[in-house]
């Protein structure tokens, strides 16, 4: 007896040591890794900030329904610091070192750039949650934001149809994207008969803090008898400066109307809007927006973060790509980079407006486009929106020498620029 | 059997033949109505409540411009709101008395866009021409001439009949001067009309002359034309005032930025790549200052600013003391590890308050007395840019007698002209040195106060500020005070009669360039210290 439980026991001891080992050995290895690359400090930690927060937030969730592929998610965090070629470094840092299964992460279309070449030569995944400027489609990156034709040419629509605006100021910070989209808009102007000198294009330096001239500028352009409005691309921490000149130098919102595609309710949040009521801003989503999925989304982000912060358009976007990537790699049943890339066009998952966003073949996904006005609590009522989805296209058919360009990661044409034309795989962009 | 079958005839009719006339006589059903229907029908439902013709609709339809009429969500009444605590007050939409009070989940914001405040706008206008309030009566004359509405020209002829005050009567003729241009009148009349706007010049009356040159015959077009150029030619003269006055006020945000380090790296020649961060440190105490005041003593707020000056003075002074004491003082003659260590610092605050208050802008209120714009003339100047240029003067003046009158300042001169000398004197130089650090940190947290009134308060405030400060005090000259407030004003107005030129980063660049040059030509800047002090 005695010996048999001695065997016994040695036996037990072996058993617990040894399903001790798995279970280390689980918590090692069998964790998948999702890389966050947001800046936490610098000019930019402003914006990406948050979207470190919500990402660190849905992995949890994640990881409360039980993981993903039987295994936990975890989260590799690494801070940027506004520094474009460090976004490069991180990037190489995180797919290589980390061994991470995704990337979420950039704000500035410059951070894109510098990472674009990491994640084509470690081949890895990259979503991208924030409005830019188009003209590229790379087979390694998912644009979860809008593209110009989600974003800058309804808003454009809409000062047409219902506030019936004549003459255009294109106001804009000077890098790429705002370069770009006014590029874009000038073209879609002019197609729709604006003559030349009813367009007035404006560029300032990132932060630029002292907007008395261009304000009176802006006064004395829409002076002239015909409607005018402002389509503003300024960026971050400009902002805030620009709306306090207009608020003082009395230009309300129905004399002249801003349409903002930079501002959401995090860029507010700094902002005494009761001067601001009216002016509007152009989005794929607004906290304001009245489903039970969003009511859901708001009620666990404020319980993670805290009752103050607000949500924004760059968030939903990241809610969207999390839950198509998990949906991919579950229909993929692994998460090695090529089976995942090939799985996620098509996929389709609920986004918090109502719908359902699906990742088309040109890596872009299709959304709603709300325009709303902004309030005097800081928030957006919607007063217009497109009636469906619009599919983000990567190349605009208002520049001519992207018009003839096409983007299809789908075997066979595998390729971001196809040029209808000639039928060759190249050309811009490559 | 036939009488019932009658009476149900007539009960089915009755909601059909009562409710036109209803509509007209209640305009109560009509608001009801707001709670129905998209934004896009919204524009009817407002025509048709303006067309009763009836001022008891007045407040309900500003309550719909301004957001605050709600309707219930359980019976679809509609109500005019006020908050109260955490509810809101439902009042009647009429007679705005106050009904009850719910939880702000049980009523529906009725939604407004741009175009149905301009409609609203321009019905308000038309109903409250005969209001007892001459200033109600003002302000109706000037939205009708904004808008213009043909329609209205009815109205305005009886109320200019009925009108006795000589100033609103003005109003209400140019209004009516405006409107003629909109209609079919003869080419003498609506001639007649453009000279009676033009007498009125100025940037508003420009916006009505210019559409009326692009849809009118030939000689009303001529007309206005000339109009046009005349207001324009005398426009011109007040754009150039214009222009010195946003560059004065440029200045004086350089000058309020610079002004501390012309004291830390002026006189004491420390390059300080914290002072920017000393700025920001008083800018986040006036936020700090106005959330206490917010929650505990609202009725303080117009005075939140005075209350922030000496607080925000200590606060940076403080971090300036030990700066200095801490690392500065044992790099004094090691200007390149001075530079290192001090921007070591600035990110070391600048990260700091990003944990503490997080990486987001902070509200910071501008209190009544610094909102709106005066208008003088063709200038316009809003009231926090002029208390700015006030209070940066009122700086300058203050540091000034400073430094030329107190035991402090001569003992601060003493030490920087000759230290050794200074010390054989008496003088302890090296808590002049702290203290003196000290002063030009502290009135970088001043300088901060007001600009967190016309810039956004977040951790990357003070980086925006350092370069253009070292080139104020570069370019004035170092160690002179009236340098930096001449190279601010310089280089504030040069700035912004570029920028309509050249562009708003192409005048950055050129003034850079400039400087470069101008330091070429004058290595120790406009207004460079003679003497013992320059050699040693």
């Amino acid at each position: 007896m005695s010996i048999l439980t001695g065997k016994a026991k040695t036996l037990g001891l072996a058993a617990i040591a040894a399903a001790m080992m798995t279970t280390v050995a689980t918590a090692q290895e069998d964790t998948i890794k999702v890389g966050i690359l947001h800046s936490l400090s610098g000019t930019m930690a402003i914006s990406e900030t948050t979207l470190k927060d919500v990402m660190l937030m849905l992995i949890e969730e994640q990881n409360e329904k039980g993981g993903l592929l039987g295994k936990k998610l975890e989260a590799v965090v690494v801070d940027p610091a506004s520094d474009w070629p460090l976004f490069a470094e991180k990037a190489r840092e995180l797919i290589d070192v980390d061994q991470v299964a995704a990337v979420f992460g950039c704000w500035t279309s410059v951070s894109r750039k510098s990472v674009l070449p990491v994640f084509e030569e470690l081949n890895s995944i990259l979503f991208y949650p924030v409005q830019y400027e188009g003209e590229e489609s790379q087979r390694n990156v998912f644009y979860t934001g809008a593209a110009p034709n989600q974003q800058a040419i309804p808003a454009v629509d809409y000062l047409f149809d219902v506030e019936g605006v004549e003459r255009w100021v294109l106001a804009g910070t000077d890098y790429v994207y705002p370069r770009t989209t006014n590029k874009i808009l000038e073209a879609y102007l002019k197609d729709k008969g604006v003559a030349e000198e009813d367009i007035m294009i404006n560029y300032t330096p990132f932060g630029h803090s002292d907007w008395q001239t261009i304000v009176s500028d802006i006064k004395a352009f829409g002076s002239e008898g015909k409607k005018t409005a402002v389509v503003s691309t300024i960026n971050g921490d400009a902002n805030v400066p620009f709306y306090k000149e207009l608020g003082n130098q009395g230009i309300e919102a129905t004399d002249i109307p801003v349409v903002a595609f930079s501002v959401g309710e995090e860029e507010l949040a700094g902002l005494d809007t009761a001067p601001l009521v009216g002016h509007l801003a152009a989005w794929n989503y607004f906290q304001s927006v009245d489903t039970p999925e969003n009511a859901e989304f708001i009620e666990t982000w404020k319980a993670f973060t805290g009752p103050d912060r607000v949500t924004n358009d760059p968030m939903e976007a990241h809610y969207i790509g999390f839950n198509m990537w998990v949906k991919a790699v579950e229909m993929a049943g692994t998460t090695d980079t090529d089976a995942v890339i090939d799985a996620l066009v098509g996929v389709s998952v609920p986004n918090l407006t109502g719908g359902y966003s699906a990742m088309m073949p040109n890596h872009h996904i299709t959304k709603p486009v709300l325009i709303g006005e902004i309030q005097e609590d800081g928030q957006f009522d919607v007063v217009d929106s497109t009636d469906g989805l619009v599919p983000g296209d990567a190349w605009s058919d208002f520049l001519p020498d992207s018009a003839k360009l096409i983007s299809d990661w789908r075997k066979p044409l595998e390729c971001g620029n196809f040029n209808v034309e000639t039928a060759t795989c190249g050309g811009k962009g490559s | 059997m036939l009488k019932p079958f009658r009476f149900l005839v007539f009960l089915l009719l009755l909601p059909l033949l009562a409710l036109p006339a209803a509509a007209q006589s209640d305009p109560r059903d009509l608001i009801n109505e707001l709670s129905q229907g998209k934004l896009r029908q919204r524009i009817a439902q407002v025509e048709a409540i303006a067309a009763t013709g009836n001022s008891d609709v007045v407040p309900a339809l500003q309550a719909l411009k301004d957001g605050d009429l709600y309707f219930k969500k359980s019976d679809k009444t509609v109500y005019i709101t006020r908050k109260s605590g955490r509810d809101l007050a439902l009042l009647d939409p009429i007679t705005g008395e106050e009904i009850e009070v719910v939880a702000s989940g049980a009523v529906e914001k009725i939604k407004v866009n741009n175009s149905l405040r301009r409609l609203i706008d321009k019905a308000v206008g038309g109903l409250t021409l005969m209001s007892k309030d001459p200033s109600v009566r003002i302000s109706a004359a000037e939205t009708i001439f904004e808008s213009g509405d043909p329609e209205s020209l009815e109205l305005l002829d009886e109320a200019i009949a009925a009108e006795q005050d000589p100033t609103v009567r003005k109003k209400m003729d140019l209004a009516r001067a405006a409107v003629i241009l909109n209609t079919d009148a003869s080419d003498e009349t609506k001639i007649e009309a453009v000279d009676l706007v033009a007498e009125n010049g100025g940037r508003n009356v420009l916006n009505l002359l210019k559409g009326v040159t692009f849809n009118a015959s030939p000689a009303v077009a001529e007309a206005a034309n000339k109009a046009v150029e005349q207001i324009e030619r005398t426009l011109v003269l007040w754009d150039y005032g214009q222009t010195i006055w946003y560059g004065v006020s440029l200045g004086s945000v350089l000058l309020l930025a610079a002004i501390g380090l012309a004291v830390t790296f002026g006189v004491m020649g420390v390059i300080n790549m914290a002072h920017g961060e000393m700025v920001m440190l008083g800018a986040y105490t006036t936020f700090v200052v106005q959330e206490i005041i917010r929650n505990s003593f609202p009725e303080l707020f117009n005075y939140s600013l005075l209350i922030a000056l000496p607080l925000a003075f200590a606060v940076s002074g403080g971090c300036g003391l030990i700066l200095e004491r801490g690392v500065i003082r044992f790099l004094y003659g090691r200007p390149l590890e001075t530079l290192l260590a001090t921007w070591g610092v600035s990110l070391i605050l600048q990260q700091g308050v990003r944990t503490i208050f997080g990486p987001t802008n902070k509200e910071v209120g501008n209190p009544d007395w610094m909102s709106g714009a005066y208008e003088i003339g063709g200038l316009v100047i809003t009231a926090n840019r002029l208390w700015i240029v006030v209070f940066s003067l009122f700086v300058f003046a203050a540091l000034f007698v400073v430094l030329k009158k107190t035991p402090f300042g001569l003992q601060m001169r003493a030490v920087t002209q000759n230290r050794k000398m200074a010390s054989s004197m008496g003088i302890r130089t090296p808590w002049v040195d702290a203290f003196t650090f000290a002063l030009g940190s502290g009135i970088a947290g001043i300088a901060g106060v007001a600009l967190s009134q016309i810039s956004n308060v977040s951790p990357n405030l003070g980086q925006s500020y350092i370069i253009d400060s070292f080139m104020v005090v570069v370019f004035g000259g170092v160690g002179n005070l009236w340098g930096t407030l001449i190279g601010a004003m310089t280089l504030g107005v040069a700035n912004k009669f570029l920028e309509p030129f050249a562009g708003a980063v192409l005048a950055k660049i050129l003034i850079l360039v400039f400087i470069i040059l101008f330091i070429q030509k004058r290595p120790r800047g406009l207004f460079a210290l003679k003497g013992r002090a320059v050699e040693a």
